[in-house]
């Protein structure tokens, strides 16, 4: 018997062991449905509302900059590999587009993208020429706890 | 015994379905979701003639499609967003001020 | 393969415009009242980068190990796409005010997709085709979008983006079927196959999944479907580009194909697809661009039209076809400029359309506006004295070299159609009293005037000394 083969064994068996089990259950337990049994359990509560509710639109920024810094973190894969065999060039030509990345994120992080409560635009506005704090969610957690 | 044809039978499918869907389906975000399957199709053969030929170039092309299908994907849904603020509705058929 | 520093000096046009991108976005980040610095500084970047690479334009090498080619024809892309787009820049400072898209990274995403233009004539290889491909259409999907309130831009985005990323599955499919066919994705190393006793069937599937999408981008006629949309709907300076140096980048990727196929064995392997193409896009966009109303979509379908005069010269796959095409592709992206041009400065505020009928009676409000339009639609459709003309007769040529008599009587025959829709823009502005009190009021814009003005000198003087330049182009 392959490798493959014990696991279609075990799987069949798992298959065999949970259709055994219900089945059994189903012979032997008592029967008397009642409205309140029938019920759709939702964590003890009535359903308030369509669960398909719209997310914060913030949800949909953070996400597409997650996915293209992701994605880009690819591209630095063959470099790493391979650098040292272009000398002190090819190691600076990596860091070229680390660079450019960088540019990029610090770009997002001027115009507010990566603020969680998105800056009222004079507020914005007033510091110029200074980077605003970069505000993390969890450090404004803390702040109103301590408040 | 899985060969060269098996993945291109697979990434032709594919591609296909791709095109198929592009052509027929009314939704923006599917279509869409059709041509980002094309993309991936390309990928496979991309990644299967670059197994079979022992030659790495091909594996490379397809770090760069995924990026770039990354950077389309986030110019796309940005464009998405801006046309269902103003129009509520995503279906291509609806979306005719100019003519087609 | 090494990389040198010689490698980098190469390039030093892209990193130019690398660099220009970088010093915007910072410049763009840091202060709200940017746009009109930057619109100054990308018009002085791309004149400075146009102006570089025609100085260095016999500095022909290979670069990074055979990835991307400088010097020669490459420069003279170069020098199109630079030259362009310092025009656009000059045609969207007061345009972008009106239209209300004034923000700073509108001159950000022009110098990104000229880098992306760059990328794709200079690219020797697949790999980089299609990262400039991809960067250039991304910038031009965002573009075309900007009014962001304004649905028919949403629309010409949407669609222009939907059309223009299925196109992208096409060509990267067949960038991997030709990968698959030839075992490399070096451009020599792929036409090399075709010298070669035989040839994969694959790879001329492959191929051909590369031309559909490049014609596509090129908008000639079974693939046209978005280009009247798009030109109608983005705003006008971004249609300007899209139409003129957007095209002229595509064609210099369509060349990548065409130029090692003049050497090989056999050079007339896709004159039939060329050819059929050409004639069913000149005939189907002069005809149709006769019933137009609406200036920009009379525009779009003459694209349409002259992407096919210049498929002749891919037909012919011969020395002549290619220059011709790179001259072809100069005089048009000027020519259509201006024209764009003047329609940006003629166009109402808000949703007012850019029909026909507002031109009657401009020869009176505004002479100076009348005649240069008048010159450009000469220029157009091909009338002797401009550049447009020896356009036509450089591709017509290389036609007739190649044995190929029909489509250059074609044509002349679609020129001659074509002539019909061009001068009855003249005959309206001179000809005609606007029966409305004229509404639509003539933006004055010192800053357009000059690009325009450029666009008019730059046809008038490729029409006086079209062999010198095309004898430059040969040379390479």
């Amino acid at each position: 018997m392959t490798e493959f083969g014990k696991i279609l064994a075990f799987m069949i068996l798992a298959i065999v062991f949970v259709i055994v089990g219900i089945f059994t259950a189903y012979l032997i337990r008592p029967h008397r449905p009642t409205d309140e049994k029938l019920l759709t359990y939702e964590c003890g509560e009535n359903a308030q509302g369509s669960p398909w509710v719209r997310f914060n639109f913030r949800f949909y920024i953070v996400a597409l900059i997650f996915l293209i810094f992701d994605v880009e973190i690819v591209l630095l894969v063959p470099w790493v590999l391979i650098y040292q065999e272009y000398g002190i060039l090819g190691f600076l030509t990596g860091f070229i587009f680390i660079f450019l990345l960088v540019a990029g994120m610090i770009y997002e992080w001027r115009k507010g993208d990566l603020e969680w409560d998105r800056p009222e635009s004079e507020k914005f506005m007033a510091n110029t020429f200074k980077l605003p704090k970069l505000t993390l969610p969890a450090k404004k957690i803390k702040e109103e706890v301590t408040n | 015994m899985v060969t060269l044809e098996h993945y291109l039978i697979l990434s032709g499918f594919m591609f296909v379905t791709g095109v198929v869907g592009v052509l027929t389906r009314r939704n923006a975000i599917v279509v869409f979701m059709s041509i980002e399957l094309m993309l991936n199709s390309a990928n496979l053969t991309f990644v299967a003639y670059s197994s079979f030929l022992g030659n790495v170039i091909g594996q490379l092309f397809v770090f760069f499609v995924m990026a770039v299908a990354a950077a389309e994907a986030a110019v796309g849904l940005a464009i998405l967003i801006a046309i269902y603020r103003n129009k509520a509705t995503l279906n291509i058929d609806e979306i005719n001020i100019l003519k087609w | 393969m090494n990389l040198t520093s010689t490698d980098y000096l190469n390039i030093l046009p892209l990193l130019l415009v690398g660099a220009g991108i970088l010093i915007s976005l910072t410049v763009e980040m840091y202060s709200k009242k940017s746009v009109g610095f930057l619109s100054w500084f990308s018009f002085l970047l791309h004149l400075l980068v146009a102006y570089y690479s025609l100085y260095t334009v016999n500095n022909v090498s290979s670069v990074f190990g055979g990835m991307m080619g400088t010097g020669g024809t490459v420069n003279i892309f170069y020098f199109i796409f630079n030259f362009g787009a310092a025009i656009v820049a000059l045609l969207s400072m007061d345009y972008i005010k009106k239209a209300e898209i004034y923000f700073g990274e509108y001159y950000i995403l022009l110098q990104s997709a000229v880098l992306g233009m760059m990328l794709m004539a200079s690219a020797t290889d697949l790999v980089m085709v299609f990262i400039g491909l991809e960067l250039m259409s991304i910038c031009f999907y965002v573009l075309a979008g900007f009014q962001r309130k304004n649905v028919r831009s949403n629309e010409a985005s949407l669609k222009y983006f939907l059309l223009g990323s299925f196109t992208t599955g096409f060509i990267v499919y067949g960038m991997a079927l030709i990968y698959g066919a030839s075992g490399s994705l070096n451009i020599q190393s792929i036409f090399s196959m075709l010298s070669a006793e035989s040839t994969p069937i694959l790879f001329y599937v492959g191929t051909l999944l590369f031309i559909i999408g490049f014609c596509f981008k090129i908008a000639a006629f079974p693939f046209h479907m978005w280009v009247p949309d798009v030109y109608q709907g983005a705003p006008t300076s971004v249609t300007a580009m899209m139409s003129t140096i957007g095209k002229a980048a595509a064609f210099s990727a369509l060349l990548l194909i065409m130029l090692p196929l003049i050497g090989s064995k056999n050079p007339q392997t896709f004159t039939p697809l060329f050819t059929v193409l050409s004639a069913a896009s000149m005939i189907f966009g002069s005809i149709v661009a006769l019933a137009q109303t609406d200036i920009k979509r009379m525009l779009a379908y003459s694209s349409i039209a002259h992407a096919g005069y210049m498929l002749i010269g891919l037909a012919a796959a011969n020395d002549t076809g290619a220059s011709g095409i790179v001259f072809y592709l100069a005089a048009y992206a000027f020519m259509n400029l201006g024209a764009f041009g003047i329609v940006s400065l003629i166009e109402g505020n808000g949703d007012t359309e850019g029909t026909i009928e507002s031109y009657a009676g401009l020869s009176d409000r505004n002479p100076l506006l009348a005649g240069l339009l008048a010159l450009f639609m000469f220029t157009l459709s091909g009338l002797p004295p401009f550049a447009g003309f020896f356009g036509k007769y450089y591709v017509f040529i290389a036609s007739l070299e190649a044995g190929n008599v029909w489509i250059a009587v074609l044509g002349a025959l679609s020129s001659a159609i074509s002539a019909y829709f061009y001068l009855r823009i003249i005959v309206v502005m001179y000809f005609r009293k606007s029966d409305v009190a004229s509404d639509n009021i003539i933006t004055e814009s010192h800053t357009s005037l000059l690009g325009i003005v450029i666009s008019a000198i730059l046809v008038i003087m490729m029409g006086l000394t079209p062999g010198s330049i095309v004898r430059l182009i040969n040379s390479f």
